[in-house]
């Protein structure tokens, strides 16, 4: 029985349905492909996170629609809505309760920075209690924004050193090329078309 | 009855405790003294046919004598006409009693008033914040309070060291390890207290290596 | 012996049955859903009383999503704060915006053209309909059917589409202005909205024929929650789930604003005031939405948009770079805002969450003295305890979802 895989590597030389690559690139492709979200929706961005979850946009292309509500069974906080003081200490628990390694997005404006919301009981940003991969601007973020944002988390996890990282006992976010966080621009995001 | 035989009612039943009514934009507004509110909303609610309270605010008048005032608005299903009812407490005696027993929706309206406002409910069954949390020290309604803010203690979550009892297994021998030693160490249910927390992390076991 | 036997053996059964009682008796447990939690639609916290499996009591506590819209209007004229009011009830910003326009418009004692009721009774509608068919969708979801929930979203895209187009944003829309909308309907709007009335009711027909007859569907909502009217009408209930519980009172029947009044539809009653009633009551609104839609569209009134008044509104762009007294007028109403007389007012529309009241006082001026929102999901959720009482803990979902609320409108 011959099978034929088209994986761009001649199969003769290093035998069938083998692939040599580093440890790093495996296991930071493994994770950046199934990155399960903890929808943390607290306003209005989580209607845009449902219908970026809906069948539309579509997030189970990127092997996202997992919406864990579950802490202890997710990858990825999206912060999406106002923080408030009074929450502020829920959320901040809720993050430590998610295992390493663990990303977050804040999404929108509120969650970024307070947004519009220069009041009394809002937190200016998530960022002041949460560690933040990418932000997303937009008000809300149509949801290609989101999916853009998703693909910048791919793109940091895509640079991580996964190894060095689980022996050293850090967390994520030690990465070659990109190690900042990185700032999202919801309007300049592709719009689908149709 | 219509809204004017009830109007009439009241000034008949409380006399000068009812001012005359006010008119703006096709709404009344009638003034009622703070110690004859509940007995106004008895009377509107059994005899005027105002089964429901449709909103109950407070309003801060920075400057004004009395300085705060308390607006009821009622409404009748039958007659389908609101009726505002305005009390106004002053802000040394800020004391007003509340229409719980009129109408239990009025319960929510009085929190809120209270946490915003400070204007206590007297007879009210459970009045405690509602929209801040329990023992934050101002009142972010007032005139005189910055919409910044002013910077005041952060509300404990409700289920944190103080509240929790020793889970029966913990630090025994089925200690789930969920990712690399550091988080183990950050896992807020590993330890009891905060400073049991800080004991353990600054001078590990030999037992906590993984 | 044998008697003695059997007696001491009752005795202990009875015994063991009394030490059972005593103990559980006692024995409730206190259990926290939220305010992170997936069936709370939102960030609502309900502390629940538990003996075993029932629950003895429930008790909601809000104020996770309290932003100060209250206070940030006491610093905002009144056209600033319109992108406020989209985000209160964000499942039906449109309805949002047009609630507070005319309450704007009454307090400064203004009428709008006809051709703008016209509209904002389509962007009411829209709202509506895209709402319960969120609350629809998640209700479905929670109780177990995940198809709706993904139906009901791709009908709502197509809401999202027609929004766009009229106001330029998917969602938060901020398209009511005091005195008119932001821009008149462009001409692609109305062939989008007669396509989408006539591919809608198709959909709600298949939402009902998964749904309304399902075995499981009514086990979980029949006899689930029931508010009773008089109760209702006590706490101070309104919308589906006052009419869900029996009474005939709708703000759009009423009190007839925005020229409801020439549309002839009608308003579903529900019976028994469970949660299976308030659905239907939500399925039907939404034909009964179509309707209306219909109406508007077809007899859709030509003309200007904007109420004539110019120092309310902004002026023309063109009028205002080339003559003085139009630029001062745009000035001033940026920077100052419309000159609102002393005087306090409140006006409420029928929002599909219920009645969406705003109180305005003011003392004259651009800023209001004091903006309360008189928010429907706020007094609803006064009724969770009473509603939940007796039921088990996997009720407390489907009550959670039949009431519908949203956590936006109820913290402000």
């Amino acid at each position: 029985m011959t099978q034929h895989l088209e994986t761009g590597f001649d199969p003769k030389v290093e035998g069938r349905d083998v692939i040599v690559t580093s440890v790093d690139a495996a296991i930071d492709w493994v994770r950046k492909n199934s990155c399960w979200p903890m929808p943390m929706g607290l306003a209005c961005c989580a209607i845009e996170l449902m219908a970026a979850g809906a069948s539309r946009f579509d997030i189970a292309r990127f092997g996202a629609e997992v919406m864990r509500f579950s802490p202890r069974q997710s990858d990825l906080m999206i912060v999406a809505g106002t923080c408030v003081y009074k929450m502020a200490g829920v959320v901040k628990r809720v993050w430590d309760q998610m295992p390493n390694p663990k990303w977050c997005i804040a999404m929108g404006a509120c969650a970024s920075s307070g947004g519009m919301y220069r009041s009394y009981a809002v937190v200016q940003g998530v960022d002041h209690f949460l560690p933040v991969d990418v932000y997303i601007s937009g008000c809300p973020p149509r949801p290609e924004a989101l999916l853009e944002g998703l693909m910048a988390i791919q793109r940091k996890i895509a640079h991580e050193k996964a190894v060095v990282n689980m022996k050293k006992g850090n967390g994520p976010g030690i990465s070659k090329r990109i190690s900042g966080p990185i700032i999202v621009r919801g309007e300049y995001a592709p719009k689908l078309k149709g | 009855m219509n809204l004017q035989t009830a109007i009439d009612r009241l000034k008949v039943r409380l006399g000068d405790a009812v001012s005359s009514p006010a008119e703006f934009r096709g709404e009344t507004t009638l003034t009622v003294s703070r110690e004859k509110i509940v007995a106004a909303c008895e009377l509107l609610k059994k005899e005027g046919g105002f089964d429901m309270l449709t909103d109950l605010s407070g309003v801060d008048n920075y400057g004004e004598d009395p300085r705060y005032e308390v607006d009821y608005l009622l409404y009748s299903l039958a007659q389908h006409c609101y009726l505002r009812l305005k009390v106004r407490v002053s802000e040394e005696d800020m004391v007003v009693d509340s229409v719980t027993s009129v109408w239990r929706g009025a319960d929510w309206h009085e929190r809120e008033a209270f946490d915003m406002f400070g204007i206590r409910f007297r007879g009210h069954p459970n009045l405690k914040r509602i929209l801040m949390w329990e023992g934050y020290p101002h009142h972010p309604l007032r005139k005189d309070f910055p919409l910044a803010g002013i910077p005041a203690e952060l509300p404990e979550t409700a289920v944190n060291a103080d509240t929790v009892r020793t889970a029966p297994m913990l630090g025994g021998p089925f200690v789930t390890s969920s990712g690399t030693r550091s988080s183990i160490r950050r896992e807020p249910r590993q330890f009891d207290t905060l400073a049991e927390q800080q004991e353990k992390l600054t001078h590990p076991t030999k037992k906590e290596s993984v | 012996m044998t008697t003695k036997h059997e007696m001491e053996l009752i005795d202990s059964a009875a015994r063991a049955q009394q030490v059972m009682d005593e103990e559980m008796a006692g024995e409730k447990m206190v259990l926290n859903m939220g305010p992170q939690h997936p069936s709370t639609h939102g960030v609502l916290r309900v502390v629940l009383e538990l003996d075993g499996e029932e629950i003895v009591n429930a008790w909601p506590d809000v104020g996770y999503l309290h932003r100060g819209d209250e206070k940030i209007a006491e610093n905002m004229t009144y056209t600033q704060f319109i992108p406020y009011t989209d985000r209160l009830d964000y499942l039906a910003p449109l309805a949002n915006n047009v609630t507070y326009a005319y309450a704007v418009e009454k307090l400064m004692g203004m009428d709008v053209p006809p051709r703008c009721k016209y509209i904002r009774v389509i962007c009411a509608e829209l709202a509506r309909i895209s709402s319960h068919l969120l609350g629809l969708g998640s209700f479905g979801m929670d109780v177990g059917a995940m198809t709706i929930f993904l139906y009901t979203f791709r009908e709502r895209e197509k809401i999202y589409d027609m929004a766009e187009c009229i106001s330029g944003a998917r969602f938060t829309t901020s398209y009511t202005r005091i005195g008119g909308l932001a821009k008149d309907m462009p001409p692609e709007f109305v062939p989008m909205l007669r396509k989408f009335l006539k591919e809608f009711p198709a959909t709600i027909d298949e939402v009902d024929k998964l749904l309304t007859r399902n075995r499981i569907f009514c086990e979980r909502a029949r006899g689930i929650g029931v508010l009773p009217k008089d109760v209702a009408i006590d706490i101070g209930v309104t919308g589906p789930c006052l009419r869900g519980s029996g009474v005939d009172w709708d703000i759009r029947k009423s009190h007839p604003y925005s020229s409801y009044e020439d549309f002839d539809f009608e308003v579903p009653i529900g019976s028994v005031g469970d949660s299976y009633d308030r659905y239907l009551v939500r399925m039907e609104e939404m034909r009964q939405s179509v309707r209306i839609l219909q109406q508007a569209i077809d007899n859709l009134p030509d003309g200007p948009v904007n109420s004539p008044d110019a120092k309310i509104l902004l002026p023309d762009k063109e009028a205002v770079l080339t003559k003085m007294e139009e630029l001062i007028h745009h000035f001033i109403n940026v920077t100052e805002g419309i000159n609102a007389p002393p005087g306090e007012i409140y006006f409420s529309a029928e929002n599909p969450k219920g009645e969406l009241g705003f109180y305005i006082v003011s003392k004259g001026g651009g800023t209001p003295h004091r903006l309360k929102i008189r928010a429907p999901s706020f007094v609803n959720l006064q009724a969770l305890p009473i509603m939940a009482k007796g039921h088990m803990m996997s009720d407390m979902v489907t009550i959670l979802a039949s009431l519908d609320f949203v956590m936006g409108e109820c913290d402000r």
